[in-house]
This record gives C-alpha cells, structure tokens and sequence, in this order.
C-alpha cells in the first residue's frame, strides 16, 4: 500500500478498502523500518498522526463528504511551523521551540484532513544543496546511502523515495524543492510566487521563499497544490487570485501544439553528459506526443547565481535577526543582553548560516548597498525580462533542473562556490517569481541515479507546467514500463 | 552663571529642525489583528506577528494608512502615489525582529507646511514651517531596566520586557530645517508641537497625550554665528514629554549650545535626555559613530499605492482647520485678540470650550481657566490641563456663581479643593460647609454687630461719607467667614444706615 501514489490511497480510502489509522500505521512502521537509514525525519508525531487519522476515519464513517485527500499521510518539512510541534528549521538555535501557531499551509492540510506525520530534515534555515548542513546530522539519498538527498528539503524528498510518506511539504528559495525531487527519482513544485502562502514559513529570503507540493507523481503534487494553494490575507504577498487549474491540467496532459522553450544558457559546460541525454531523450519524447520544440535564449541568466548570492544572505541576514535568545529558543550565557545575543549566535547557528549572514550584512552596509543588493535587484529585473521574452516564444521553459546527480556526502562540503552551483537551473526562476517543476527524466547511464527535467511556466499558469510535467510522465512510464523508484534499492535491511 | 538668553540670541542663529511621532488612534496594530489599549497588563496585547515570532508576517493595517494620509493632507503634504515600506536593522531587545519596519527613502507624504502664530509684544508673528515627510512606522516594545541606580541599562540587575506597543502604529512628522525664527526659537517650537497637536486632535487620528508619549517630540537644535551660512553641529533632544518643556527643551539647549562654543568648544552630535524636573539634559547615545542601520525594502510587504479616489475621499473628509475653529471661536465669544492669544499660550483653549460647551459663560470660564487655575499651575510648575480638575468641575463652579450660590472668594476654595482631590464641587461644598450667607436676618445681626463695634465709621457713613462703608462690609465679611455676598452686605448696610 506505502506503494502507491498518494492518488490511489485517497481512491482506497474513499471506497473503504483500507482506513487512514491503517495507512497512517503503515507509514509509520515504514519510517521506523527505514529512518534510521535515511535520517529523512527530525521528528515522528506518530501520536498526533494516528489521532488525526482515527477523526478523518470517523468523519467518513458518519458520511461526511470529505476533501480529496483526506486521510492521506504527509511529511512537512521543518521549517513550518505546526502548533505545539517542535521546528528547528535544522538549526539548534531552535532546539526545543514548539511554535504556538499553524502556518498557514498546515492550516490548510488539517481542513483537507491531511495526516501529518512529523516534521523533515533539511538543511539550516533552508540555506544549502545537499542537507548536510543541518545541524542534526544529514539525510542520506534512499537510492545511494553515502550520497545526498539534495536540499535544503533533503529530508522531504528522501521521505518521499523511502515511501516513508507519499506526500510532502517543501520550500523552495532557489530550488530547495526542485533539486531535491531531481537527484531522488521524485516531483517537487514551486508554484508562482504568492501562489501558497508563506505565513508560518521561518524565513529565510522573503523575496524568494515560496512553500510548495512534493509527491512522487505528477497528479499528487497538483492536488497537494490545491489542497495548500491560494489566497491568504495574512501573507501581504499572497497572490488574490483562483488557483490554477493544475489538477484538471494535470489529468488532461495534451501538450498537442504546444510550444517548449530550451533554454540555451541551462546546459553544456557544467552539465553531466547522462543528465544532459535524458533531458534530451526527454525533449523527443515530448515531441512525439505533437509538442513544438523550439531554443529560446535568456543571457541574463549569466548573472543570476551572483544575484542571487547577494540577494538572499541580505534578506537572511535581517530574518535571522530575531533569534537573540530574548524571547524562545537557544539561550548561551549570561551577563548583557548584548553579550547573550551573541554568545547564542556564535553558538546557535551553523558556519552555512553565518557565511550569509555576514556576506548579506556587508552587502547591505551604507556605501555597498548600491554596489551589491542595489545591482543584484537589476539583474533580478533583467532576468525577469529574459523570461518575459522568453515566453514570447514559448509557453513553457525547460531545462535539466540540477547539472548532476547526488553527489557523496561531503564531497562538497568544504566548497561552497561548487555547492552553490548545484542551483544554477533553478535559481532564475525564484528571481522572476514564477514557478517550476522537476520530475524524473531516467536514470543517468554513468552512475545509475535519477536526473530531473524541469519545466517552466509564466506567473499564475502553473497549470502549464503540470500539463507538461503529466504528458512527460505517461510517456517516460511507457517507455520503462514501471515508475522510476521500482528500480530503488530496498531498504531496512539492516 | 548660566549664559543669558538674550546674549545668546545676540550673535548667534538658533536652527531647528522637529521630529514629532504619533502613535495612531487605530483599533489594531499596525502589521496584526492585536488590540492597541494604552496600559493593559505586559504582554497580553501581543500575537506571533508582533512578537516577531519565526514565520510571522505582517499586514499592513489601512486604517493606519488612512489616517497618515489625512495627517499628511491636513499638513499640505503631497501624497506619493506609491510609497514602501524599509526595514531598518539594529539589534535591541525590546525590538522584537531586531529590525523596524519603517518607512525610509520612499514615505507616504512629502514637502508640507504648517502655519503657526505666536504671541509677542510687538503683536502676533506668524511662522511657516516647512514640513519634509510623514511616514509610518511600527512602535517598538517598553524595556523596564530593573536594580541599579538610574533606572537606565547601564547598572541594572535584569530588564524586563513588554511587548505591548510593539507594533503600535506610529507616525513620524519630520520638519525641514527651521530657520529665521530668531529670538523666538523656543516659542515656535512650542506653537509648531501645539498646533500640529490640534490639528492631530482635530482630525480624530490620535489621542495626542504627551505624558503618555502618544505624541513625542525630538527637538534638533543648533546655533550659528549671526551671518554665518553654514550649519552648526547639531544636538538631538528626546524625552520633551509636554509643549512647555518643548520650549524649556530648546531655549536649554541653545544657551548650553552657546556657552560651548563661547568658550571654544565643540558642540557633541549626540541624542540628549530632557529632564522635566531641571529643564536640563543630559547626554544620551553619541551619534559620531553613526549606526548603520542597512535599510532595504521590506520583501513581506508589497508598496502602499493608495488610489486617487480614495486620497479625495479624504480630503472631503478632513475637518475644518484649527486656525479656522479658533476664529469662530473668538468671534463667538467675542474675545479681544490679547486674551485669545493668552488661551492658545497657557494651553486652555479646548478645557474652555469644553467648560462653555457645558453651560458655563464663556467670560466667565475664561477668566477661571486664564486666572485661578493657571495660577494655581503656574505654582506646582505644570500645565493647566494637567492639573486633576476638568472642564465639567469648572462648568459646574461658574454656574454656580452665576445661580448666586457661590462667590468668587468661595468658588476659589472650591477649586482648590478640586485641585487637593476632594472630589467633585457639590461634594466640596458640603463637606467644607461652604456656603452663601444670603439670609437677611443672618446677614442684619452681622451687620448690627459690626456697627455696634465701630460706631464712629457707622456716624460718618451716615453723615453721607459713603466710601467708609468698606471698613463696614469688611468686617461683615470676617463675622461670615467670607460666605456672604458682598454686593448684598453693602446693599443692607447702606440701607440701614441710610443711604440707599
């Protein structure tokens, strides 16, 4: 059962082939079978979830008409908060803090009788590629233990490929979701800027954080998407519009006449051959089915790393503030206010952490500010304009979404430049607001391991994405005859 | 010896420039849903936003926005069609993100006036000052620095913190530079704070109490050699907590400006703390080195672009002007430009309209409010408005008198026993005793007997010397404790002995 699609659970439990306390356990016994391999969790509120469980169980006994995906179990990743429910956003600075609050988007899963079944590793405070920087220990890649699940949402998309979970919830800042789902053979979207609220996500760049659905197919993330998607008057940046139609563009999947975008500057150098074959295999697979394929090109794109980089750690750099030990979580010292704010902070938070926190605060300081967070809004405005063009020419935008596969676990723990280049697909996309997915392509022919494809849409047409990401999937399932993460090795053998 | 104010103004320029912050009157906080009641037990007014707590975000309150609109148009403001919001960092405990939302480089009005009159023996001067911004920011949380001597976080044992006006609307009003005030320095800055403080009152955006720093004024005061162009170094003064000490504030600090460069010292660019009790301050954070505070737009809030309507909206709705209501007012009362300047200086002007609006005579309650009880004030060293006695106590008093049932001389003995806390009139009057002798037989025994006591002033007032009588009355007076008439003792004393 753990094996199916999130879908075919929600089919199950609605024809009463099999109760949510049952599938919740089920899950459950899967997390402590294979967690202490995979290291996907911070926290199992195995208490919580089976309660949850047993109230949507008896909702549908006493006939109510329950959401689509009532029941269905879900992993949500550390950085939001659940009340009473501890989140460490991977960082010991907030060791022990149960927030007293539900953000938004659990608000959400609890009205759509989601079942949380705890919270996710991931790298501190989101800012990483791999989740070795979380500072309760890495999460390791269910296809290959001694390599990384991606990050920050590592633990998510390992959840995910354990079938520790069929559901989960990520963040993607510049490509925390999408890079993830690439290197672990699963789909990770970030919708549209706005599109899901982020109140209750601990911040970590305004700007650019955007929550979003992590499944293993295509459909499941669309109807996460609509389950935590749309207008929340308590995020000022949430966008007042309907949700896109992913679930029904998700199922209808004719990419028939459409046009798709490869974008010249997201591959070659850099690039693994394999992941670069598969992406283009993929491309003919799409085309077969009538789709229009057609080179766009976005010389902006040059420059969107180094934005980035300047961008971020300054929003970080003010977000990560608030956390002084004055009010919750990690206290270090006695003495001054002032002497306590920092021994916490050299203690609480990681190197990862404190290399942006300082590179942000430079960028920011009077008489930088032009040269370095001044600039990098520019190219942010210039980069937006690429797509602009771009999507004159095409409906969607596709690219590898990572330039490689996992890599090992620290194999690139001590270069950071190299790490950051992991998110040179994904990062352009998070500077123009719009969304992007990453769904599996194959297999890689020299390692073994699971690419992901990424595809691109226009502000608010996410819809766009899924109709593709679908059309993509089916043909991909034909051609291997069984879903990718058939060919992952078994794990809880130990 | 202090320097004297008039050899101060005598060869140097005194500079201004005023930063007034508002807290707004909202029902809600600027960026949350939280309830902004000014003295609610600590931290019960507070909620995830703006306790800054980790995934928080805020919203903007339009109210708010509204208001600061109205401020600005009010102000001669123009209103940007698209302004922002900042973040400015700095870490402090009661600030509960460790950064303000603010707004910085982009505010919501621009390039005001504001009109004021002061009173001076050559007659009334008028004053323009120009007004550079009003923009909105958040209120930050109340430190309370337990143990040590001063009460300040230097020395303390431990601090406790309330968030409960963390995240208050404020607005902050700042002036261009003030300059060409000369002499008169010290009274615009009183009369700017003033009428900007009707003006706030007027339009019903604000509670404007300044001893509870719902209005707070930093006063930036610098001097310049008569004739010189260029700026001095300029001290920032906080903590002028009522219009008088506004005054006090500036005239304090442009004679200890003075006395520094007389003596060819340099004047500290540094924040000062006013003292109400001396008139003094004293040197708080030094601003040489600067804090940079890295300012960039706030990402959790999009741009303020009120729309052209609703800026019309408002400007339909704005109340009459200040100058304007005092106009009908004089011209209601029919009060000479002297004694209308007289009110608007002691700060009596709204407490007497109140007193008239509750029956009281407008002569009548003027000259109580400008009289007595400004004396009394002027005595403890506050304001008039801030002794404990209201309009309603004074209205009643002056019907009283009016009724017959109160003299002058006893009516003074009710106030005070306002002012003492006695409680309401009525009830001083009965606890005192006080009371009208106007009971003739009461009033004839007294008069009898002061006869009887001076009987050769009593054979001149006969003998038609009129003007004697008063030694007469007086002694009347004294028999009745004050409490007769004495318009109605001399009515029966002259009748008695003949004379009427």
């Amino acid at each position: 059962m753990i094996k199916k699609t999130a879908t075919e659970m929600a089919s199950s439990l609605k024809a009463g082939e099999i109760s949510s306390v049952e599938l919740t356990q089920a899950h459950l016994d899967q997390i402590a079978k294979v967690d202490s391999e995979v290291h996907a969790f911070l926290y199992v509120d195995s208490e919580g979830a089976i309660n949850q469980a047993r109230a949507i169980d008896e909702k549908r006994k006493s006939g109510a008409d329950l959401p689509p995906l009532a029941g269905v179990p879900l992993a949500l990743k550390d950085v939001m908060t659940q009340k009473g429910i501890p989140t460490t956003c991977g960082s010991k600075m907030l060791e022990g803090w149960r927030p007293p609050y539900d953000s938004t988007v659990v608000t959400r899963l609890k009205e759509n009788g989601v079942v949380i079944l705890g919270k996710t590793n991931m790298d501190e405070f989101a800012m990483g590629s791999s989740t070795e920087n979380s500072a309760y220990g890495p999460t390791h890649n269910p296809w290959d233990l001694t390599r990384i699940p991606g990050g920050s949402g590592g633990g998510s998309s390992a959840a995910l490929a354990a079938f520790e979970a069929p559901l989960a919830i990520g963040t993607d800042t510049g490509g925390s979701i999408r890079q993830p789902a690439a290197v672990t053979g699963t789909v990770g979207v970030k919708p549209t800027y706005g599109g899901v609220s982020r109140y209750g996500l601990v911040a970590f760049s305004s700007s650019l954080d955007q929550a979003g659905p992590c499944a293993r197919t295509v459909l499941d993330a669309a109807h996460l998407h609509e389950a935590i998607g749309g207008y929340d008057k308590l995020d000022s940046t949430s966008i007042n519009a309907p949700i896109p139609p992913v679930v029904a563009a998700a199922k209808d999947g004719n990419v028939k006449g459409m046009k798709i975008g490869v974008i010249k500057e997201l591959q070659g150098d850099g690039y693994q051959p394999g992941v670069l074959k598969l992406f283009n295999e993929s491309l003919e697979l799409l085309a077969q089915q009538g789709a229009e394929i057609v080179e766009v090109s976005c010389k902006y794109f040059d420059y969107a790393l180094a934005a980035y980089y300047l961008i971020a750690p300054s929003e970080c750099s003010s977000n990560l503030a608030r956390f002084d030990a004055m009010r919750y979580g990690m206290r270090i010292g006695s003495g001054s206010a002032e002497d306590v704010m920092n021994l916490t902070r050299q203690a609480g938070f990681g190197r990862e952490v404190k290399r942006r926190i300082i590179l942000g605060t430079y960028a920011l300081s009077s008489g930088y500010y032009d040269a370095y967070y001044g600039s990098a809004q520019k190219v942010r405005t210039l980069i937006s304009r690429d797509f602009e063009n771009a999507f004159k020419f095409a409906d969607v935008l596709v690219s590898p979404t990572a330039p490689t596969t996992a890599f090992k676990i620290g194999e690139k723990a001590n270069d950071p430049i190299a790490m950051y280049l992991n998110d040179i697909a994904t990062i352009p996309t998070n500077l123009a607001g719009i969304g992007g997915m990453s769904l599996p392509s194959g297999l890689a022919e020299e390692d073994g391991l699971p690419a992901g494809f990424q595809i691109m849409a226009p502000a608010m047409q996410d819809d766009r994405m899924y109709k593709v990401g679908s059309a993509l999937e089916a043909a991909l399932l034909t051609k291997w005859g069984q879903p990718i993460l058939a060919s992952a090795p078994q794990l809880g053998a130990k | 010896m202090a320097l004297k104010y008039e050899d101060v103004i005598a060869k140097y320029e005194p500079v201004l420039g005023l930063e007034v912050h508002v807290e707004l009157g909202t029902e809600s906080k600027m960026f949350c849903g939280c309830n902004t009641v000014f003295g609610a037990a600590p931290n019960t007014q507070t909620c995830p936003v703006c306790l800054g707590l980790p995934g928080s975000l805020p919203v903007v309150n339009g109210k708010a926005i509204e208001y600061t609109i109205a401020i600005g148009l009010a102000l001669n403001c123009s209103i940007a069609p698209f302004s922002r919001f900042a973040r400015k960092n700095y870490f402090y405990p009661d600030m509960p993100k460790n950064f303000q939302t603010s707004q910085y480089d982009e505010p919501i009005c621009v390039n005001g006036y504001l009109d004021v009159t002061i009173d001076t023996e050559e007659g009334p001067k008028e004053f323009r000052v120009e007004i550079e911004r009003v923009h909105m920011e958040e209120d930050t949380g109340k430190s309370l620095h337990m143990g040590g001597a001063t009460g300040r976080i230097h020395g303390a044992d431990y601090s406790l913190l309330d968030y409960n006006r963390a995240g208050i609307p404020l607005v902050e009003i700042v002036t261009k530079v003030i300059t060409g005030t000369g002499k008169y320095a010290p009274e615009v800055a009183k009369a700017y704070v003033s009428e900007l403080r009707d003006i706030l009152r007027g339009l019903g955006v604000s509670d404007v109490k300044m001893e509870q720093g719902s209005l707070r004024c930093d006063a930036n005061v610098s001097l310049r050699p008569i004739g010189v162009e260029k700026l001095g170094t300029r001290s920032e003064t906080k903590n002028v907590n009522s219009l008088r000490s506004v005054e006090r504030a500036v005239r304090g600090e442009m004679i200890r400006h003075a006395e520094l460069l007389n003596n060819g010292e340099k004047v500290v660019q540094e924040t000062r703390h006013f003292h109400e009790d001396t008139g003094l301050t004293t040197p708080g954070r030094s601003k040489e080195q600067a804090e940079d505070y890295r300012y960039f737009p706030e990402p959790d809030l999009v741009p303020v672009a009120p729309t052209p309507e609703l800026i019309e909206k408002i400007r339909a709705s704005l109340p009459e002007k200040p100058s304007i209501r005092r106009k009908k007012l004089q011209d209601a009362w029919q009060v000479p430009d002297k004694e209308m300047a007289a009110m608007i200086n002691a700060d009596v002007l709204d407490l007497v309209e109140a007193t008239v609006k509750l029956g009281a005579d407008p002569t009548r309650a003027r000259s109580w409010w400008l009289g007595e009880i400004a004396r009394l004030a002027n005595e403890k060293g506050v304001a008039a408005a801030e002794l404990p006695i209201s309009s309603a106590d004074v209205a009643e008093i002056v019907v009283l008198i009016e009724k017959g049932e109160l003299t002058d001389k006893l009516a003074r003995q009710v106030v005070e026993g306002v002012i003492a806390g006695e409680g309401r009139p009525s009830e001083i009057i009965q606890s005192r005793g006080i009371q009208v002798v106007s009971d003739d037989s009461a009033l004839m025994a007294a008069i009898e007997k002061a006869i009887a006591l001076q009987p050769d002033v009593a054979e001149k007032v006969r003998g038609g010397h009129v003007p004697a009588a008063g030694a007469l009355i007086g002694a009347v007076m004294k028999e009745t404790k004050g409490q007769a008439d004495a318009a109605k003792v001399r009515e029966l004393l002259l009748k008695h002995l003949g004379q009427a």
